[in-house]
């Protein structure tokens, strides 16, 4: 248990570097990007919030796309509650749900392997995670970002967190339209804005399907 | 950058708070989870491509779109995320270089 929190620990850690490389070259200090790591402290959020301001959107556009990103881990948290049985230790287990905590603990047989699972899992993310991105965001001083190609190192993060996901014919249809409807919209709102058109796509499309092909989306 | 920095922090964390203290049928509803499921493929393919081939208002096709494909390509055979995002990476450099 502890040796696999461990080695997902480790495998996130590399995802951390370019989180750090990616903050830095989009302008931001080692102190904000250290912060982004410890205290938002989820993945796909991280990387939005710093390509949205590099890319010169408005700082709410920035925090709407990170958050709306962000809100798959209140369905974990909904998950976890009755595994974890806490009230003490809520506000800490609430800022190590993420990803592969919450994938842990879902994949556990019973409830104390569960419980394990998570807050192994948890710490070993967190440790990783913002020592990495310490490494990452003084990449920066090797050279220009844009030379080194580092300004599409968020878009292929984006596109690695993205392509596990298209399992089913209507993620794959969301995914088109939605990156059609952003491209379309960049000529004409302001640069940040054309992501969350992008998220209405998604809102239409969920709110008109929930049939068996969402049910297993979201399991 | 302050301000969007600490404002993101904040409401990210109070959405994990949220999943562990809000009424369970508010959460729990499949209209709900269905656009949940779906926001993030949607928000990620649309970051992926504006972010690529976009500066400010304006479409553009530079080196990046390069690096777009080969990260696909790379994410498609299932490769570790540092690879996917290394190629993205070298093959916009040397696009650039070479340009």
């Amino acid at each position: 248990m502890v040796k696999n929190a461990a080695f997902i620990g480790l495998a996130t850690g590399a995802y951390g570097f370019s989180f750090g490389a990616v903050s830095s070259a989009s302008g931001l200090s080692l102190l904000q990007t250290m912060v982004l790591s410890g205290v938002m402290f989820t993945g796909a959020s991280q990387f939005a919030l710093v390509a949205v301001l590099g890319g010169g959107g408005a700082g709410v556009a920035a925090v709407a796309t990170a958050t709306v990103l962000g809100s798959r881990n209140a369905f974990y948290g909904l998950r976890l509650v009755d595994t974890l049985g806490l009230t003490l230790w809520r506000p800490v287990a609430a800022q190590l749900t993420i990803d592969e905590s919450s994938a842990m603990a879902f994949a556990a047989p019973d409830r104390p392997t569960a419980r394990r699972a998570f807050w192994a899992t948890g710490v070993a993310v967190f440790v990783c995670w913002n020592a990495a991105t310490i490494v990452g965001s003084l990449i920066h001083l090797i050279g220009n970002p844009s030379t080194l190609g580092l300004d599409e190192a968020a878009p292929g993060a984006f596109v690695a967190l993205l392509l596990p996901q298209l399992r089913t014919r209507l993620s794959w249809v969301v995914a088109g339209v939605a990156g059609l409807a952003g491209l379309a919209a960049v000529p004409l709102v302001p640069a940040g804005v054309p992501v969350l058109c992008a998220a209405g796509v998604a809102a239409v499309a969920g709110w008109r399907a929930r049939s068996a092909q969402t049910a297993e989306l979201s399991s | 950058m302050w301000p969007a920095v600490i404002a993101g922090s904040i409401s990210c964390y109070v959405l994990k708070l949220l999943g562990y203290s809000v009424p369970r049928r508010i959460l729990d509803n499949a209209r709900v989870k269905s656009v949940a499921a779906l926001l993030p493929v949607a928000l990620l393919a649309a970051l992926a491509l504006t972010q690529s081939l976009s500066t400010g208002q304006h479409l553009v096709v530079d080196p990046r779109m390069g690096g777009l494909v080969a990260a696909i390509a790379c994410a498609a055979r299932r490769a570790p995320f540092l690879v996917t995002v290394a190629a993205a990476v070298a093959v916009t450099a040397g696009l650039r270089a070479l340009t």
